[in-house]
């Protein structure tokens, strides 16, 4: 195809192309850098005789998977986390929605302090509360119980729902509702009826987001409750080391896949509807 | 600051009524109350569960409570502050949080992510394609399962060491002689993904005839990043190394995983201090303590955020 083309020409296409190649390589030795851990849970969940390093099975079965997949191990903690990320990204999600609304729609002198306050908050390290929270859990009995960090779960997720939610419902052209409005529909029913269908992927960015978030998250559970039973699988996971004796690995790694696989699902899910950079759009640019 | 911000939302949004502009008719107030109203769960919420416990964290971080044996847990003014300064083990979880973040967040992920999103404007699709993938499920992985694949990746006999002896080059145990190096690397691994996409959605930005004009003016590849795309992407920089450091900041469960912030305690990070503090050695008062340190660089960082954002808001 070069032929064709002007001496010039070929020469600055084939600088591209160099250029391209040297790109393209530079960006496989990272993938192949980044991909090792990654290979490892892969190669050593389906492995017999799994070990710390990365290699290729000794021959492929689903032992590891079948070992784990019990009541105990497996589907209890993942209930657990199911109910305790569900729960919360439920009240996250409708606490937003109720507050994005004014934000968005209303002119209030107090909006802009009010999302400052919001956007601060956002930012906040976490980590660093949870000695006095549980400290307070304990004070007030909620240390232990679901709806305890449920609730707490819910609030620190809330400060970036809220500030997520208010720029996707802005994107929501105001003439629409007011026509309703005129309609006589209350701020409410355009709300539910106008607004968030027309926001719906707006919703479902922050809907799925809260529960990634949540559902990774070790250090919260981890504080906060206490009884075996209720612990998520995000804490559970560690019980692979201290009480069963010896580390099957090829469990773990079993475990690890079972237990992030929906997180991956869901964000493959969400990025692909609205392009790889979604939390960012509303994190970073504001 | 950090205590009394997110406190100011409740009555904040409340004084709606209190403060009107200047010559409204009382309906306006009535409205202007009803329409503060859908706030009010979220903003309750904020208080119960969020403000509460900081300003309980404000409140006992100045007394000696402990977990265990003591009735009654008294005032100690600025004793566990003047503690921690003197404390060894605190200046060493300083240190070593400086140390990780400098690694892992400013020079590590912000400095790769920057690289991988140049290298992602040239390179073909396919390539583009299987790499973001590969980064960014590094990123979406739950914080523990991280922390098992780079447990496994740098222990004595995980993968970094076979492919080390495989190269013919001195393996060691990475975890055990160079701890904090071992985990910035999994921050590194784990965060690399946000740097990115910032970066990538930041150099889309910048407009094509910019980059040509100076390739055309014989400007070389260093040249043009150094003079042309940085200063066209600073606002980018600076807000995703203040996320970036936050970010770091409040790592635990990743460390957690692959040391426990040992051996004797060189790889424990501040988040690891305090819960050491507080748990192991039940000294919640002091354990407060260094959590509200903690939180007031935090929040030193994230008031510098909220000014690089000024214009946006």
């Amino acid at each position: 195809m070069t032929d064709t083309l002007t001496p010039r020409r070929t020469t600055h296409a084939s600088r591209r192309n160099r250029r391209r190649t040297a790109a393209d390589a530079g960006l496989l030795v990272a993938a192949a850098a980044f991909v090792l851990p990654l290979a490892w849970v892969v190669l050593s969940a389906l492995d017999p005789h799994a070990s710390l390093r990365v290699k290729v099975p000794d021959g492929v079965t689903l032992d590891n998977f079948d070992a784990i997949l019990t009541p105990e191990i497996t589907f209890t903690p993942l209930l657990n986390s199911l109910i305790l990320c569900g729960g919360a990204t439920l009240l996250t999600v409708v606490c937003a929605v109720l507050a994005a609304y004014p934000l968005s729609r209303f002119r209030s002198r107090l909006n802009r302090p009010f999302l400052l306050t919001i956007l601060f908050a956002t930012s906040l390290p976490i980590t660093a509360i949870m000695v006095p929270v549980y400290a307070l859990f304990v004070r007030v009995n909620m240390i232990d119980t679901m709806q305890g960090t449920i609730f707490f779960f819910a609030a620190s997720q809330l400060p970036f729902a809220i500030w997520l939610m208010k720029n996707f419902m802005d994107g929501v052209p105001k003439e629409l509702e007011e026509a309703a409005w005129t309609d006589g529909a209350s701020s409410f029913q355009s709300l539910l009826r106008i607004v968030l269908p027309l926001m719906g992927p707006g919703v479902a960015v922050v809907t799925v987001f809260s529960f990634v978030m949540m559902w990774g998250n070790f250090f919260v559970p981890f504080m906060l409750l206490l009884s075996p039973d209720q612990m998520p699988a995000s804490v559970s996971i560690n019980d692979f080391f201290g009480n069963r004796g010896m580390v099957a690995y090829g469990q773990l790694a079993a475990f690890s896949i079972v237990y992030s696989t929906p997180v991956v699902l869901l964000y493959v899910l969400i990025s692909r509807r609205l392009g790889g950079g979604f939390a960012l759009g509303g994190a970073v640019k504001g | 600051m950090t205590a009394t911000a997110p406190e100011h939302a409740g009555p904040e949004v409340r004084e709606v009524p209190a403060s009107p502009p200047s010559g409204t008719r009382p309906g306006t107030v009535r409205r202007s109350l009803f329409r503060a109203l859908p706030v009010s769960p979220a903003v309750v919420l904020l208080l119960l569960f969020l403000a509460g416990p900081i300003v309980y964290c404000v409140v006992i971080a100045f007394t000696d409570l402990q977990l265990t044996g003591q009735a009654q847990e008294s005032f100690v003014g600025f004793d566990n502050f003047t503690r921690a300064f003197k404390d060894e083990a605190f200046l060493n979880a300083v240190w070593l949080t400086l140390v990780f973040t400098v690694l892992s967040s400013l020079i590590g992920q912000n400095t790769l992510g920057l690289a991988l999103a140049s290298l992602m404007q040239r390179a073909s699709k396919p390539v583009r394609t299987l790499t973001g993938g590969i980064v960014v499920t590094a990123w979406v992985l739950p914080e523990v399962v991280a922390g098992f694949l780079l447990y496994a990746f740098f222990r004595r006999e995980g993968t970094l060491n076979a492919i080390l002896d495989w190269l013919h080059l001195p393996s060691q145990n990475w975890l055990f002689t160079l701890p904090i190096l071992a985990v910035s690397f999994a921050n590194v691994w784990r965060g690399t993904a946000f740097s990115m996409l910032v970066y990538s959605a930041a150099l889309n930005e910048i407009p094509k005839e910019v980059t040509e004009a100076a390739e055309v003016d014989g400007a070389s590849g260093w040249r043009r990043m150094w003079h042309i795309t940085l200063p066209m992407i600073r606002r980018s920089i600076g807000t995703n190394l203040m996320l970036n450091t936050l970010q770091t900041l409040s790592v635990f469960g990743l460390i957690w995983v692959m040391t426990r912030g040992g051996p004797s305690g060189k790889s424990q990070t501040l988040p690891l201090f305090m819960y050491e503090q507080a748990f192991q050695n039940s000294l919640i008062g002091y354990g407060t303590a260094v959590a509200l340190l903690l939180l007031l660089i935090g929040s030193l960082f994230s008031v510098v955020y909220l000014r690089l954002l000024r214009t946006e808001v």
